[in-house]
């Protein structure tokens, strides 16, 4: 089959690659002009925004692109093959065996009919036309070596009973079984939580090394990028706008739209207040509206009319750089080192009095285990003996992987779901058995929530002013319609989006724009306290900083309590004033941000903080990769809900972690943890996140 | 699975009481007890005699205990009048009162008597259920297959040309139903003075007249392909249609997940695809459907068997109906209703070996 191949030449090699959507309006340009390279042995990230065409590059490789899509020019070679005139036959023996793909979510992309092993022993059955049974074994194999607990278990279970890290795992060995040349992972961690996350990467990277293959590793997170890749390729709009290995295009950038991506990430360093972070104006185009000339160019601070618009910029390359490149007219003339001009420091907004206060909440679900009813009833802690206060202008953030309870949490102070127990303090009114439907409209306006998911949370038959004034009429804003009218232009001001806006319906807007209609329905009736569960987590990381921002805005000025619930570290630290981390219902550690994410740590907060990549190439970052999944929280561990994973448990006499719960201590002023570990243990904890020494 | 089976047999149990005692409360209404006591006494009988004729034959009294009464848990009536002749439910003619069980309903085996075919209703029913399960049987045979090669030709290349020509068929044989597929099929192929059959028989390639027999009544005695092919194409030819629209859309909608582009992916080919990846989750929908054509070919053998004059089930229930046969119509009831709650239990038990998602604990 393979043809006397060089190994010293690039195993992919992609070289003004152009392709296009066709509908039946007009042909839609997702891919311009892309070229990339990548060497045996090496990884290459792709890094960019939803829509920048990441996804589409990959799929061209795997000549997948669907029945619209079609390769109109350039040349993709594969260990000098060229893959773009292949016939279905030759690319069938190409497709699994020579280059194959990891995906972004394993449960969707493993057939749920068919058992683990099946799946897996196909595919050198079909490439080496290997028997079933060797197959099998060969599976088995493959299996232990993804690091799967109990590999025979596994292959006779369907791909529903594992959990979503075993599932990755899994699709991970299906890609190795038959040892590829090219593996292609298209955001392959994006569907899982932070510390699951760390073990899959962990794994890519050794088995890449075991095996010598090359990555081509599709990303929107630059912290992960950085952790895996040897070098980048940062796409905009369909085209690469800059290329070169990691560490050079992170620390010596020579594109404006890099720049701008880093600046708008939350670094350790960046504050809301001091350094808050700066989003890249203006939106993307869309595919059939892009500018003439650079496509960058009406986003970017050092666009210059009559030069940048004038003609398509070719790549460029960076001399004395290590294959650098970059897609810019004028990076020769930039000063890179320049501090960004717009800086706008803030003020602090000052903390006041509690007007939240829970004590001892608990939450219990009753499950039966029968599929018709029947069975024991089981009982669900999503929620054990949750306390804290929060003060007026104060963000809390709440912080744990799924599963932890957060969002049983965000329920309960809604009044979606009543407390099993304990008490919500609101005002001094107590309202934790009152559900939404019998709470008065004061308290209701008062207590607002920002959704995850913009796209689903608004109607999409009403204009987005009319969804606004229906949630001042709830509230009982203002006497006419006039008012109410005025009140919801005032709104969409605050947020920041044109007032235009009021009579377009939800599909003509964008992610983040979408973002800001719920901001403002929440804001409508003058909330309180606003409960944002991970507002920005479905959004670019460039809106994310404009939406974050806009929220730190509107608390400023209202005095609002802001709930943050999140998975993202980076974004709470930015910009959190205290933190409360949440493990399968319980509350192990709290404190103010400073106490958090400084040792000593909780044992979990420690792990948490060591699973975040961060993009920064001067972080020294300590690697601490839990073991296992979650436990379930149907079936909790004894004693400590953390000693399954925990790795200081030796540290602790008497196996007290298997036995006893934990009490709550007091390290701190108000920084508390729910830990065993003596206080000289964790005085010797170091820090997880350093900064190299310049 | 044994529990879930008891359980379901016990659901089932309840829904066929409440069933039958809609329609034993239907059929016993007043004026069908009128109707029956006039074409079994006399026609010409006083509204008085009309009263004591209901009364006199155990037919009085309330519907509940009567429903106790033929199901066999209250015992049945007994009467004696002014001759001294003991009469009642349990007591046949010329028997021993003394000696008649207390107890004589369905559980009993005693289904009553037909009045239109002047036979036990269990003997008719038998008969006539044997002759429309071979009917059943030929329509499965042709319909199930044939739907689920259309339905997957035609949804595993959305959009195509196979897919536009298979579509027209289905949705064209679904919209006509079998009073209408039924006649053209007769006048298309078994009428002497239109369709194929007087060209066929002009050249001489058929002995007879028509190419097929317009009327089923022979295979009731002997199936051939001549006399059966047209009454089972009539019901096939609706559900057909039916089933292979729904496989189509369970099958276009496989074909768009992602674990088939993992599968194609890996370097299957796409018959591959289609069969060992893409087949059996698009089976899933289509089977609950398929399980629930059974009791809808109930519908269709009423049409189609009084169409073809085939003396099965269907027929015997429109005579019945039409004859207030009310023991008869009784007996026909449960067997129907015995027989959809069984199809809906194996189609349930059926769903779960087909989808390993859910599980029966």
């Amino acid at each position: 089959m393979t043809t006397a191949w060089d190994p010293s030449k690039p195993i992919l090699e992609i070289e003004h690659l152009s392709i296009s959507f066709f509908t039946r309006l007009r042909e839609i340009p997702a891919v311009m002009d892309f070229s990339c390279k990548v060497m045996p042995g090496e990884s290459m990230g792709l890094v960019g925004e939803s829509g920048c065409g990441k996804s589409t590059v990959a799929l061209a490789v795997m000549r997948d692109l669907g029945k619209n899509g079609r390769i109109v020019a350039g040349s993709i070679k594969f260990k000098g093959r060229e893959l773009v005139k292949m016939d279905d036959e030759e690319l069938r023996g190409i497709r699994g065996s020579e280059i194959a793909m990891i995906y972004q979510e394993p449960m969707a992309s493993l057939n749920p009919a068919m058992k683990i092993g099946a799946q897996l022993a196909e595919v050198p059955m079909i490439h080496q036309g290997m028997g079933k049974e060797e197959a099998w074994k060969l599976a088995r194999q493959i299996v232990a070596d993804v690091r799967l607990p109990d590999p025979d278990r596994i292959l006779n279970a369907f791909p529903h009973q594992l959990s979503g890290g075993q599932q990755q795992r899994i699709v991970i060995a299906m890609a190795l079984m038959s040892k590829p040349a090219l593996l292609i992972l298209d955001e392959p961690t994006t569907a899982l939580d932070v510390t699951v996350e760390a073990g899959i990467v962990d794994l890519v990277k050794d088995l890449g090394h075991k095996y010598g293959t090359s990555m081509l590793f599709i990303s929107h997170n630059l912290g992960l990028i950085m952790d895996v890749c040897d070098r980048l390729c940062v796409m905009y709009s369909g085209e690469a706008v800059e290329t070169g290995n990691v560490v050079q295009v992170f620390d010596e950038m020579r594109h404006p739209y890099t720049q701008a991506l880093f600046r708008s990430i939350p670094l350790p360093g960046a504050d809301k207040n001091t350094r808050p972070l700066i989003s890249i104006p203006g939106n993307f185009p869309l595919p059939h509206e892009r500018p003439q000339g650079c496509n960058f160019g009406p986003r970017c601070d050092y666009f210059e009319k009559g030069r940048c618009d004038a003609a398509d910029i070719p790549m460029s390359d960076i001399p004395k750089g290590d294959r650098h490149a970059s897609r810019c007219l004028k990076w020769a003339e930039i000063d890179w080192n320049a501090p960004p001009a717009a800086r706008v420091v803030k003020q602090k907004s000052p903390i006041g009095r509690v007007v939240l206060k829970m004590e001892d909440l608990k939450k219990y679900y009753s499950i039966s285990s029968g599929a018709f009813g029947g069975g024991t009833a089981k009982v669900v802690k999503a929620n054990e003996t949750l306390s804290f206060e929060a003060h007026e202008g104060e963000t809390l953030a709440i912080v744990g992987e799924s599963g932890c309870g957060k969002s049983t949490f965000a329920k309960v102070l809604m009044g979606l779901e009543t407390a099993t127990s304990g008490s919500i303090m609101l005002f001094d009114e107590n309202v934790q058995s009152t559900p939404i439907q019998k709470r008065n409209v004061d308290t209701v306006s008062s207590v607002q929530m920002v959704f995850q998911n913009p796209f689903d949370t608004l109607n999409p038959s009403m204009n987005v002013g009319r969804q606004i004034i229906r949630a001042l009429e709830v509230f009982h804003y203002g006497k006419s319609d006039e008012e109410r009218t005025n009140r919801m232009l005032e709104l969409l001001d605050v947020v920041k989006l044109p007032r235009a806006f009021a009579d377009r319906m939800p599909r003509q807007l964008s992610g983040g724009q979408k973002q800001r209609v719920g901001i403002a329905r929440a804001f409508a009736g003058g909330a309180k306290v606003v409960v944002a569960d991970e507002p920005v987590s479905a959004l670019d990381v460039s809106v994310q900083a404009a939406v974050t921002d806009l929220l730190m805005d509107i608390q400023r000025e209202n005095k609002t309590t802001l709930l943050f619930i999140s998975h993202d570290l980076s974004i709470v630290r930015y910009l959190s004033d205290r933190v409360l981390v949440m493990y399968l219902g319980h509350v192990v550690e709290t404190g103010t941000t400073d106490q958090v994410f400084n040792p000593p740590y909780h044992p979990y907060t420690e792990a948490l903080l060591s699973a975040v990549p961060v993009a920064d190439t001067k972080v020294i970052r300590k690697r601490i990769v839990l073991e296992g999944d979650i436990p379930s929280a149907v079936n909790p561990p004894p004693g400590c809900p953390f000693q399954t994973r925990c790795r200081w448990k030796s540290q602790v006499p008497n196996g007290l972690c298997d036995r006893e719960m934990p009490p709550v201590r007091n390290l701190a002023e108000g920084h508390q943890i729910k830990c065993h570990l003596s206080d000289d243990i964790l005085a010797q904890m170091e820090p997880v996140i350093k900064m190299a020494a310049e | 699975m044994l529990r879930f089976v008891l359980r379901r047999l016990g659901v089932m149990v309840l829904t066929a009481l409440v069933l039958t005692f809609v329609v034993f409360y239907l059929t016993n209404l007043p004026p069908n007890l009128e109707k029956l006591a006039r074409s079994e006494g006399s026609v010409r009988m006083t509204d008085a005699a009309v009263a004591s004729w209901i009364i006199d034959n155990g037919h009085g009294g309330s519907v509940f205990y009567r429903y106790a009464e033929w199901l066999g848990v209250a015992p049945g009536w007994v009467l004696t009048d002014d001759k001294g002749v003991t009469r009642g439910l349990c007591i046949r003619q010329n028997d021993d009162p003394a000696l008649a069980p207390t107890f004589c309903g369905i559980f009993q085996g005693n289904w009553g008597f037909s009045t239109v075919f002047k036979k036990p209703v269990l003997y008719s029913l038998g008969k006539s259920m044997a002759a429309t399960g071979w009917l059943m049987l030929a329509v499965m045979v042709v319909m199930v297959p044939v739907a689920l090669l259309i339905g997957v030709l035609a949804g595993m290349r959305e959009g195509s040309r196979t897919d536009r020509v298979l579509s027209t068929f289905s949705i064209a044989s679904s919209a006509t139903p079998e009073y209408v597929s039924g006649v053209i099929l007769v006048a298309l192929f078994a009428s002497p003075a239109t369709g194929l059959s007087p060209l066929l028989s002009g050249w001489g390639w058929i002995g007879g007249k028509t190419l097929f027999l317009g009327t089923a009544t022979s295979a009731m005695d002997n199936i051939t392909f001549w006399n059966f092919a047209l009454p089972v194409a009539t019901i096939a030819l609706y559900g057909v249609g039916y089933i292979a629209r729904m496989t189509r859309a369970s099958m276009t909608e496989v074909m768009t997940q992602q674990y088939i582009r993992t599968a194609r992916l890996k370097g299957v080919a796409f018959r591959d695809v289609v069969l060992r990846h893409a087949l059996r989750n698009a089976m899933i929908a289509p089977f609950t459907v398929i399980m629930l054509q059974f009791p809808y070919l109930l519908n269709g053998v009423v049409i189609t068997e009084t169409l073809f004059n085939y003396k099965g089930f269907g027929w015997m229930l429109v005579t019945a109906a039409g004859n207030n046969d009310i023991e008869m119509l009784l007996g026909a009831s449960v067997v129907a209703v015995i027989f959809v709650l069984a199809t809906q239990l194996i189609s349930d038990i059926g769903y779960v070996f087909l989808n390993p998602r859910i599980r029966l604990s």
